[in-house]
């Protein structure tokens, strides 16, 4: 057969919410095991996946757990007989499988999880801060935040090739902004099955799989004198993802045509004086706030930061140190911290320390439990890092944005 | 500026409270004469198991900031006095907490003790205690291994006649004076503190030589780096096991190389080939799979596998077909079969002579099945000592 006649269906364009991109990215993964628990914005994907699987469209084992813990220990136990898995949570149900969710990175078990990012309780509240997700930030799970459905669809499906790769062998949990992306539907490319199986090659979890013909131990309790060798081996798989990631988009650029910069994208950053650094949804006011300080001619870009873990340090610091100041915004908190800052500028002062020629890093809060971030708000962050810039002087106050007062 | 560092070696469960008891007579009795010290269980030893040898430490510094260099520590690397409160611990421990098999001296440097609980001589012992190159001194306890349940102690005061022991052979430690003052203080106990001056006036060290002790090699086992490791905290299956001997015919199943089990034994199983009916029972009930099966279909307990826990005899219908013998009636691991194979006639003769053995040496419970108190022992030893 001749290379020209080789037919590769085309995509088919759908308007669907990020929750509904992702039940699309599972049904075209073939994903053997899905769990459920619901909780708000998450278990839009629950209703979605149902509805795949009545209707006939997709076949996968569908279990509705009793609690998030047992949906996050269905899918570890799942992987590890070989099964390709996916489950997902919000807030405090993210919280309730935090066991399981430790044990699923210790046993490198490739789980795919999307977190709907959501305030913590209490007071209950369904809008996004990003607190929940990041509480798996320091186990061994791979920690990235999409800002559409398009990316949501398209994250997940380099999401089972990269946790499933021998080398690396690492769950990853997806966060997604509750109900600016999780419950919005826009306009999506659906990819067809077949291009999806070029890209993405079956599970095989080799000489690791649970199986009556492998008889193996998992898990086995150990002394001190194992754990730091186990520990090491676990830092060694994510350094090893490091290295994967740039490949797995390559080679996803290549099949579909989308998602070419990995680590974070960048937004008129060219010849910017500042940066504005965030993650997730929180890109699309600060894109249109950056465009309206361009017009006045202000030189400001900003910086998308898609992973978390594995953070590119090496990267950011190369467009970082560029600039004079960058404005982190950060929808989380992390009280007491160093500044009293949120956990993102609290990595990136950690990621550009060393660096001779640094930038300022502007500290801000904004967005919590879902409070609106508009374009005003960014246009005061920009010209508050515009300020320390100017002034060539250190600012160690953390910002809260918006907050009545 | 000195400090003392004392191991007690012990059988898990069965003798916890008994070396908690020592660890903290140590420390209460030196503090007596103003010295510091820490008293800690090796952390690797917890959750014990039912006999699997287990470490307790007390170390004495003369002050806080001496104490320092001690603390925070799982195990010391070197240990002035190694206490065993069971002599069977002599022919070498493997506990949870280190992989190969120790000898009973393996901390003790030159001029170290080693105490032992025994009704056995020095020399006896020394069948067993591996040969180190350097002199030590040994010190013994006199009395049968003091047994009893996890959160019980039995009251036989070993535990006074060890430190009673250490006032005399050890008085760095601590003289009998403060021991004195330190168990009135902890037990409040008068007739201990009479037990403990016994001990003390019995206690008759005795230098151990370089060409004493048993010659075997000690098992060492190195563990693999990370990258060498299986990752996935995955362990390989023991594959399914071979023909005895790895020959054709019978049975030997694969045992985990690094970790034998034999030193939880404080008994062994004798079997008497000639009466065996091979009913199978003895193989199938053994929770170690410890016996291999021979050609012929009969059942030889192996040695390196078998932890002594007596399922084999409670289960055996053919009367002293199997017998559960203390263990230190015997100076290695050798096949019971390959014995009688050997020579049928010589070897019922032994088998003879350990069940004898059994039924008039030490009387001990194998701890799984412990019964018998204090009481009943008392009245035993004071009928062979009258005799």
């Amino acid at each position: 057969m001749k290379a020209d006649t080789l037919v590769i269906p085309q995509e088919t364009e759908a308007l669907i919410s990020g929750c509904e991109a992702i039940a699309q990215a599972c049904k075209l993964a073939d994903v053997d095991v899905i769990t459920g628990y619901p909780i708000r914005p998450y278990d839009t994907v629950m209703q979605a996946i149902a509805k795949l699987i009545s209707n006939g469209e997709f076949d996968a084992e569908y279990i509705i757990a009793e609690s998030e813990h047992s949906q996050f220990e269905i899918v570890k136990h799942a992987s590890a007989v070989g099964a390709r898995v996916f489950a997902g949570s919000s807030g405090v149900g993210w919280f309730y499988a935090m066991e399981a969710l430790a044990v699923t990175a210790g046993l490198r078990m490739p789980v795919v999880a999307i977190v709907g990012n959501r305030a913590l309780d209490d007071p209950g509240a369904f809008g996004v801060e990003h607190n929940d997700a990041l509480a798996v930030r320091d186990l061994g799970w791979m920690l990235t935040w999409v800002d559409t459905a398009q990316e949501a669809l398209d994250t997940a499906l380099m999401a089972w090739r990269l946790a499933e790769d021998r080398r690396v062998l690492l769950p990853i949990a997806i966060g997604m902004d509750g109900a600016y992306l999780t419950h919005s539907q826009v306009l999506v490319k659906v990819p067809s099955q077949g291009m999806v199986e070029q890209f993405l090659p079956p599970y095989d979890r080799a000489e690791l799989q649970l199986h009556p013909d492998n008889p193996i131990t998992v898990a086995p309790q150990v002394n001190e004198d194992w754990l730091i060798e186990i520990r090491k081996q676990s830092d060694e798989a994510m350094k090893r993802a490091k290295s994967i990631i740039p490949d797995v988009y390559a080679d996803f650029h290549r099949t579909f045509g989308r998602g070419e910069s990995p680590w974070f994208e960048e937004y008129m950053m060219e010849d910017a004086e500042i940066a504005l650094l965030g993650q997730g949804t929180i890109a699309m006011p600060v894109k249109v706030a950056v465009r309206q300080l361009r017009a006045q001619g202000q030189k400001v870009g900003l910086v998308r930061l898609k992973w978390l873990r594995p953070f590119p340090t090496e990267e950011l610091r190369a467009v970082l140190s560029k600039v004079k100041a960058v404005g982190v915004i950060d929808r989380d908190y992390s009280f007491g911290s160093p500044f009293h800052a949120g956990v993102l500028a609290t990595e990136m002062r950690s990621a550009l320390y060393s660096l001779e020629k640094r930038p300022y890093v502007v500290s801000f809060i904004a967005g919590l439990g879902g409070r609106e971030v508009t374009a005003e708000n960014v246009i005061e962050m920009s010209n508050m890092t515009m300020n320390v810039a100017a002034s060539g002087k250190a600012d160690t106050e953390t910002h809260w944005i918006g907050v009545r007062g | 500026m000195s400090t003392v560092t004392v191991e007690v070696v012990y059988r898990g469960i069965f003798q916890k409270n008994l070396a908690q008891r020592i660890g903290r007579g140590i420390i209460l009795a030196a503090r007596k004469e103003g010295k510091v010290g820490i008293s800690f269980g090796r952390y690797g030893d917890s959750p014990e198991r039912n006999g699997v040898p287990a470490k307790q430490f007390a170390i004495v510094a003369d002050d806080e900031l001496e104490l320092q260099i001690s603390m925070a520590r799982y195990e010391p690397t070197v240990a002035d006095i190694t206490i065993a409160v069971d002599d069977t611990l002599c022919k070498g421990v493997e506990s949870w907490a280190w992989y190969g098999t120790q000898p009973i001296n393996k901390l003790l440097h030159e001029g170290g003790l080693l105490v032992v609980t025994s009704i056995h001589s020095p020399d006896t012992l020394l069948q067993w205690i591996h040969r180190q190159p350097y002199e030590y001194d040994i010190a013994i306890v006199k009395g049968p291994a003091s047994f009893s349940g996890l959160w019980v102690y039995k009251e036989d005061h070993t535990e006074v006649r060890v430190l009673g022991t250490l006032a005399r052979v050890a008085p760095q430690l601590f003289g009998l004076k403060a021991l004195e003052q330190a168990i009135m203080q902890e037990w409040n106990d008068n007739l201990k503190v009479v037990s403990a001056q016994k001990a003390f006036d019995r206690a008759v060290p005795r230098r151990v030589s370089t060409d004493e002790g048993n010659p075997a090699a000690v098992e060492e086992y190195e563990k693999p780096k990370y990258w060498e490791m299986q990752d996935a905290i995955v362990v390989k299956g023991i594959p399914v096991g071979k023909g005895f001997r790895g020959e054709e015919g019978g049975f030997q199943p694969e045992r985990n190389p690094y970790f034998k089990k034999y030193t939880t034994r404080t008994m062994r199983p004798v079997v008497d080939f000639d009466k065996c009916v091979k009913c199978t029972l003895c193989w199938l009930q053994c929770p170690d799979s410890c016996f291999d099966v021979t050609p012929e279909h009969l059942y030889d307990a192996n040695m390196e596998a078998c932890c002594g826990c007596g399922v084999c005899e409670a289960v055996c219908p053919v009367e002293n077909c199997i017998t559960m013998v203390n263990e230190t009636a015997f100076a290695d691991n050798t096949s019971q079969y390959e014995m009688w194979k050997q020579d049928a006639q010589v070897y019922q003769g032994w088998v003879q002579e350990k069940i004898a053995t059994a039924k008039t040496s030490e009387h001990r419970g194998h701890g799984f099945h412990h019964r018998g108190q204090y009481a009943d022992e008392i009245a035993a030893l004071q009928k062979e000592e009258d005799a």
